[in-house]
């Protein structure tokens, strides 16, 4: 993101630029990680509604992951799963992993 | 070209007064609640409403906290809004002042001054603007019932002027101005109106066509740049107090500064205060001139922004001043006016010997031969060379 003088800002910090949280990337406060296990999801779309940073991605009326660019851990989407399908795990852990397999 | 209007002389409480001027500034919303010694104001005003004399939206709110609540709501969508409050109310309010400062939304709020309990009290002195004299807003004081109705209108344009942009306290002292009956001039209502224009804001949240944000979170990254646009802001003030005090004299004959000065300039000795009491330092300067004594006064009538440069200027060269204050700055060296008027002094390069006098608090009056106390010891100061004691309490019992 571009810093700005003091100058250069619209006053009382009001934002004429739609959609900026996208450059905002929240999934850096996350210390757990949602793990989805696509075998248990119904596909209820209930996580989705629920999830308050709209992490959960979905494509052709299929829940199809979670966007850990913005994903902050919360664990709502975990709690609110009918099917238990979205296990939370120690973001350490989970990078940890990732990094064995690789 | 004559622009001059005539108003008409009507006998008025300073508290309707500012209702009057409300009336016929008729903003989009006012939010308020009652508090004495404001009562009076949000009554007249609400009976406008009832007449349907204004088209303003009056909403009765629950506390002081939601009434600059609705404001900032209302401004933020691009309305003039109004409140109107006094010593508790205003501390009720504290946390939205900042609100209303940083969101950069030009509300104007007359302040009857009152003290701050405990013990309860429902009388004079400015425990409650002073203590909210860093909170981003503008601070006018008035002097008499005719200044507070002359400055609730100036505030609309000093306000919203788009180089300031900045929330404005309106002050007048509670029961001294608040409550006593005076004549005053109440304008014609098409002059105030055509005054005080119509407020175009730069975005508003009703602009459907224009989509903006309002209130983001903002931390490290521009929160400092924000704050330093307030800053200059406040800056900016001083010049439009000036013109707009110019251009509300060229209507009324009424001219407005800063600062105001009563035999200020070959004074040796100035007493510098603000509010209902220099009336009172009027008359007595009146009377030790006759006497030959060379007094005077300098009332900031502009204590937000603080018109540094003029007032150091104006008292440089003076052999003693005494600063009135009219609140306590508990655990300071001294008390607010007085802290202001020396940083000043020291920064202009001027050191004269000035003292500080606190008085009228919770209500006490301040009476004439009390002020003459203050000029016969300004002179034993020039005479001995002694400012100790630095903080006197005019009147206070030991």
């Amino acid at each position: 993101m571009q810093l700005k003088g003091w100058k250069d800002l619209a006053i009382g910090a009001v934002m004429l630029e739609p959609g900026s949280c996208l450059a905002y990337e929240t999934g850096s406060w996350r210390t757990q990680r949602p793990i989805l296990d696509l075998e248990k999801c119904a596909h209820c779309f209930i996580c989705w509604i629920f999830c308050p940073e709209s992490s959960i991605q979905v494509r052709g009326g299929k829940v199809t992951g979670i966007d850990l660019t913005y994903c902050k851990g919360c664990g709502i989407c975990s709690a609110e799963c009918p099917r238990q399908a979205i296990d939370m795990v120690m973001e350490a852990t989970a990078r940890k992993g990732a990094k064995d397999e690789g | 070209m004559e622009t001059r209007v005539k108003g008409k002389l009507l006998a008025f409480r300073g508290d309707e007064a500012v209702a009057e001027a409300m009336r016929q500034i008729n903003p989009d919303v006012v939010a308020a609640y009652p508090i004495t010694p404001q009562t009076e104001t949000v009554q007249a005003f609400s009976q406008f409403v009832a007449n349907g004399e204004v088209d303003t939206e009056f909403i009765a709110v629950e506390s002081e906290h939601a009434a600059m609540s609705a404001c900032i709501g209302a401004a933020a969508a691009g309305g003039r809004a109004q409140t109107a409050t006094s010593g508790p109310g205003l501390a009720l309010m504290w946390e939205m002042l900042w609100v209303a400062s940083g969101m950069r939304l030009p509300i104007v709020m007359p302040v009857v001054n009152r003290t701050l309990s405990a013990p309860i009290n429902i009388l004079c002195d400015h425990s409650d603007s002073m203590g909210a004299r860093d909170a981003g807003w503008l601070q006018l004081y008035a002097e008499s019932m005719q200044e507070a109705y002359d400055n609730t209108i100036q505030a609309v344009r000093i306000a919203e002027h788009p180089r300031v942009m900045l929330p404005i306290m309106s002050c007048l002292d509670g029961f001294i101005l608040g409550h006593s009956f005076e004549p005053i001039e109440i304008l014609p209502d098409e002059a105030v109106r055509e005054f005080v224009g119509t407020y175009k804001p730069g975005y508003s949240l009703l602009d459907v066509d224009h989509p903006v944000t309002y209130g983001p979170i903002d931390f490290h990254g521009h929160f400092f740049e924000h704050k330093r646009q307030q800053v200059d802001g406040m800056e900016s003030a001083p010049e439009v107090v000036l013109q707009v005090g110019r251009e509300f004299g060229e209507l009324t004959g009424r001219y407005y500064g800063l600062t105001e000065g009563y035999e200020l300039e070959d004074a040796d000795f100035v007493i510098v205060a603000l509010g209902s009491v220099t009336g009172t330092i009027k008359t007595v300067v009146d009377d030790l001139r006759q006497q030959g004594q060379r007094v005077g006064l300098l009332r900031i009538r502009c204590f937000r922004p603080f018109p540094a440069q003029e007032i150091a200027q104006a008292l440089g060269n003076k052999k003693a001043v005494a600063v009135l204050d009219r609140s306590l700055s508990f655990g300071a060296q001294a008390h607010q006016v007085y802290l202001e008027v020396v940083t000043a002094l020291y920064t202009h390069g001027y050191a004269p010997k000035v003292v500080n006098y606190v008085y009228g608090i919770g209500g006490r009056d301040t009476l004439p031969h009390e002020v003459e106390q203050v000029y016969r010891e300004l002179a034993e100061v020039d005479k001995t060379g002694v400012i100790q004691p630095v903080v006197r309490y005019l009147t206070v019992r030991e």
